[in-house]
């Protein structure tokens, strides 16, 4: 047998190596390094074709189109770091933007009230998607395709098929204007400076007790159980942020692109792709919120990129499917992929049987 | 020993990964004659049924159907052989039929088409033939009882015309009553001429219907003998025999306020599956919690940290009442959980050391985390941790003792004042054993009280200060720390001649008091038992 020391007389363990360039591998791993490269070869590509690209004022205007976009990836971030979906915000945005046109009405003193009630109406979707989720234990892929389909119909039933009122012009100011007169790069664009605040804050709530749990939630709801987390509560909250995030981004879009009966269509696949695309794995438990973010990006500009080519846009869904067949096979191929839908059982009462034939 | 065996196993050996689980086993099987098997957790009774399953093949050894060689190679070889198993669990369809379960994989057809009549009609007469009208072949399966679907795995092997079936643990899941309908069952198979081979933990049992015993101990078979030659004490001196290695650390000098002071008291806990359940365990002191498979002891230590919480009873925690209602609460009254399954409920393996390690901070004091995480590094060496990635390395790629510091460095950080360990040390290697040993130590010393749950009987024995056996769900009693493992197994079976531990004998029945020193004696031999 080996000899073990004895217990009052411990090697000491090196210390663990803690320099910016671990977190810099440790970033590498999630993929983040993987999709930053991707985005740097696309920007690459779109110089060569339009110089004038970098030159501020452009730069400006894909950073406003690409903020909801980033935003709605922060928000599908949460949810499937966690282990789920959330395919209801696509639905979601076009429901508020329609809705907040039709309560609003053109009248300026509206505008407050009626973002207060978004931002109401955003909490209650989250807290249905999660909880019917947890603790009815409906796949979320199924709880929000039903609720993406209600709020459909919903909104279509209400405005008849055609969307009515008007939004306010402060309504449209986070959506359209900036900060002017800013040397080089002409407006500042608010929606750039949302999308910063809210990334930064993603960024620090990953770090925070929460975000780890979420992580390990993701990875291993079971054991997550064991140490004590609250997982419907921890998931429920991850839908929440995506329904919040969803509407700030409604108000980007109402903003930046006006009111249509379309609005917002499709909007959940995209930030899918920018997810997945980032690297984050579906089923949960990997990738960094920065890689998302970072996805989105790329996901935009590579629609830029068709646009310089002259590709028609009607093809843009079909290049999503690529890339998420790409990007999925990809990450299988690194083994880090599990099925998103484990066999439902409620983490919080594991011991509950599973349906099956063995006994009790 | 009368005719020719139906069944004859020479020699049969098996090895997983290397490591031999079956040691040349001799086994013969006579028609209308029921052979029991049995041992220890791990002694190979389950192995050498699937060998006969034809679910594992033999590295070696011959198996003989009446007098022709055979060799299995998949279950349904076995079966048409006339070979049959039930085992532990059932392999039904909960949504089909019994009749369509009966016949699963060999339908009666009609012009091609299932004729479900005919097969409704094959299982009645099946039932009939064994006395049990009460099961409806159209039942769904799943509204059947436990025994009942028992029943139907039975008749299922029946309709295959088996004439050697086998069963794992048939009793683990039945009630007293649905016992005495399995002991009908099996005298009509016997009529039959069926050979039955049957493996079981219940002493009872065995010497209620077994023609013949066969012991095995650690892979080897011992002995096979006539069930009427032997006493159950002396069964039960065979399946354990051994003695206890003393690879096991000194219990270490106790300090701190809380040693010798009740800090986990539980009276009268009882839900679905347990019944009864009282015990206390003090600071300082190591309570091992002994019994069979399914005993029980899981589901006390599940029930303490609101998986599975108790539904009667009463559970305190250093003198306050707790209503463990979620892991949570449990962890915030002081409780903490080293579950039996590291990687499915220990660890999120993808995630780092440091991220596990912090878990339950994250989880039970979010605010607090930053401050009490400050700890982690230093926990995690005192584990003796060994991960080349440090602690940003990914815990799946860590081996499995390291996996398990993890966890307990995890708890550790929670600084639990009651610990609750399942099979601690299952599956690691002997260095990280040892670790494991010498922390447990480390943690009665520093007050804490722990309590051991484990298969292990030496284990148990070289660890605990005292033992607490359950059996069926309750608690069969208590023996002090270093009784005999014949003792621990005796209670544990529920064998009569073991009995209630012999008061006496050993010096550490107040835990923590005095270390303990020399070999420890053996209360309870049982020679008098020895035919």
């Amino acid at each position: 047998m080996t000899p073990t020391p004895s217990p009052g007389t411990r090697a000491p363990q090196d210390p663990p190596a803690r320099s910016p360039w671990s977190a810099l591998a440790a970033a590498g791993r999630g993929g983040t390094a993987t999709v930053a490269l991707l985005l740097a070869l696309v920007f690459v590509v779109i110089a060569t074709q339009n110089p004038s690209f970098f030159e501020g004022p452009p730069l400006m205007a894909f950073a406003k189109k690409a903020a909801p976009l980033v935003i709605l990836a922060i928000g599908q971030y949460l949810v499937i770091v966690s282990g789920e979906f959330d395919l209801s915000v696509g639905s979601l945005v076009g429901a508020q933007v329609v809705v907040a046109a039709r309560l609003i009405d053109g009248e300026e003193s509206n505008t407050l009230p009626v973002i207060g009630l978004m931002l109401a109406f955003g909490l209650v979707v989250g807290l249905v998607n999660g909880l019917v989720t947890t603790l009815l234990r409906v796949p979320s892929i199924i709880t929000t395709l039903g609720t993406m389909l209600i709020l459909f119909g919903a909104v279509r039933y209400w405005t008849g098929g055609a969307p009515t009122g008007a939004l306010s012009e402060s309504f449209r100011v986070p959506g359209r204007g900036g900060i002017e007169g800013v040397p080089l790069l002409g407006q500042i664009p608010w929606a750039l400076v949302v999308a910063l605040v809210l990334a930064v804050a993603a960024v620090l709530l990953m770090r925070s007790p929460w975000g780890r749990t979420l992580v390990a939630t993701g990875d291993n709801d079971l054991a997550a159980a064991f140490s004590g987390v609250r997982v419907w509560r921890v998931r429920t909250l991850a839908f929440v942020g995506s329904s919040l995030l969803a509407t700030v981004a409604a108000v980007l879009i109402g903003g930046f692109a006006g009111v249509t009966a379309q609005v917002g269509e499709g909007l959940e696949f995209t930030a899918i792709t920018a997810v997945v695309l980032g690297g984050v794995v579906l089923g949960g438990g990997r990738g960094t919120v920065l890689a998302a973010v970072l996805g989105a990006l790329t996901v935009e500009a590579l629609f830029t990129l068709f646009n310089q080519l002259y590709l028609p846009s009607t093809i843009q869904p079909s290049v999503q499917g690529l890339i998420i067949i790409a990007a999925v096979a990809y990450a299988a191929r690194r083994g880090g992929l599990r099925l998103p839908e484990r066999p439902r059982r409620r983490p919080d009462h594991p011991a509950e049987p599973e349906l099956g034939t063995s006994r009790r | 020993m009368s005719g020719a065996p139906l069944l004859r196993m020479r020699g049969i050996t098996k090895s997983f990964l290397g490591v031999r689980v079956l040691h040349g086993v001799d086994l013969d099987l006579y028609p209308g004659r029921l052979h029991a098997l049995v041992g220890e957790n791990g002694a190979g009774k389950s192995t050498l049924m699937k060998v006969l399953a034809g679910v594992h093949r033999p590295d070696g050894g011959t198996v003989e159907l009446d007098g022709e060689p055979v060799a299995f190679e998949h279950p349904v070889q076995a079966q048409r052989a006339g070979v049959a198993t039930v085992f532990q669990e059932f392999n039904l369809l909960p949504e089909r039929t019994v009749a369509e379960n009966v016949f699963l994989g060999r339908e009666i057809r009609r012009r091609g088409l299932v004729d479900g009549r005919a097969m409704e009609r094959a299982t009645g007469e099946l039932l009939a033939g064994l006395d049990l009208e009460g099961i409806a072949p159209g039942a769904r399966v799943r509204s059947l009882s436990v025994a009942q679907q028992q029943v139907v795995e039975i008749v299922r092997a029946l309709s295959l015309e088996a004439r050697v079936i086998s069963m794992d643990e048939p009793t683990a899941a039945l009630a007293d009553h649905e016992v005495e309908a399995l002991y009908r069952i099996i005298g009509r198979l016997r009529e039959r001429g069926v050979a039955v081979l049957y493996v079981s933990h219940r002493m009872r049992e065995i010497f209620d219907l077994a023609d013949t015993i066969t012991v095995l101990k650690d892979g080897h078979r011992v002995t096979t003998v006539p069930a009427g030659e032997i006493t159950p004490a002396e069964l039960v001196r065979r399946m354990v025999g051994r003695p206890v290695s003393a690879v096991f650390p000194e219990p270490l000098e106790p300090h701190g306020e809380h040693v010798g002071r009740v800090r986990l008291s539980v009276s009268g806990g009882g839900n679905a599956q347990l019944d009864g359940i009282g015990f206390e365990v003090r600071g300082g002191e190591i309570l091992g919690m002994a019994g069979l498979q399914g005993s029980g002891r899981t589901e006390v230590a599940h029930a303490l940290f609101g998986v599975e919480r108790f539904t009667r009873g009463e559970v305190r925690v250093d003198g306050r009442r707790i209503d463990p209602r979620s892991p949570l609460r449990a962890v915030r009254a002081g409780l903490a959980l080293v579950t039996e399954d590291r990687k499915a409920r220990g660890l999120a393996l993808h995630q780092s050391v440091a991220a596990n390690g912090r878990l339950v901070l994250d989880a039970v004091w979010p605010f607090g985390s930053a401050r009490r995480a400050r700890r982690l590094p230093g926990i995690l060496s005192s584990v003796e941790l060994v991960a080349r990635g440090g602690h940003d390395q990914e815990v799946r790629y860590l081996s499995g003792g390291n996996q398990q510091k993890v966890v307990l460095a995890k708890w550790l950080a929670a600084e639990p004042g009651v610990m609750v360990l399942d099979e601690p040390t299952r599956g690691i290697d002997v260095g990280a054993r040892q670790a494991v040993y010498r922390l447990v130590r480390e943690l009665a010393a520093a007050g804490v009280a722990v309590v051991l749950i484990s298969s292990e009987l030496p284990e148990l024995i070289g660890m605990a200060d005292r033992l607490l056996v359950l059996r069926d769900g309750r608690v069969a009693g208590e023996l002090p720390g270093g009784a005999s493992e014949e003792a621990v197994m005796a209670m544990a079976t529920g064998s009569p001649h073991g009995g209630p531990a012999p008061e006496a004998v050993d010096p550490r029945t107040h835990p923590a008091a005095s270390p303990s020193d020399g070999p420890p004696p053996h209360p309870s031999r049982h020679e008098e038992a020895a035919p």
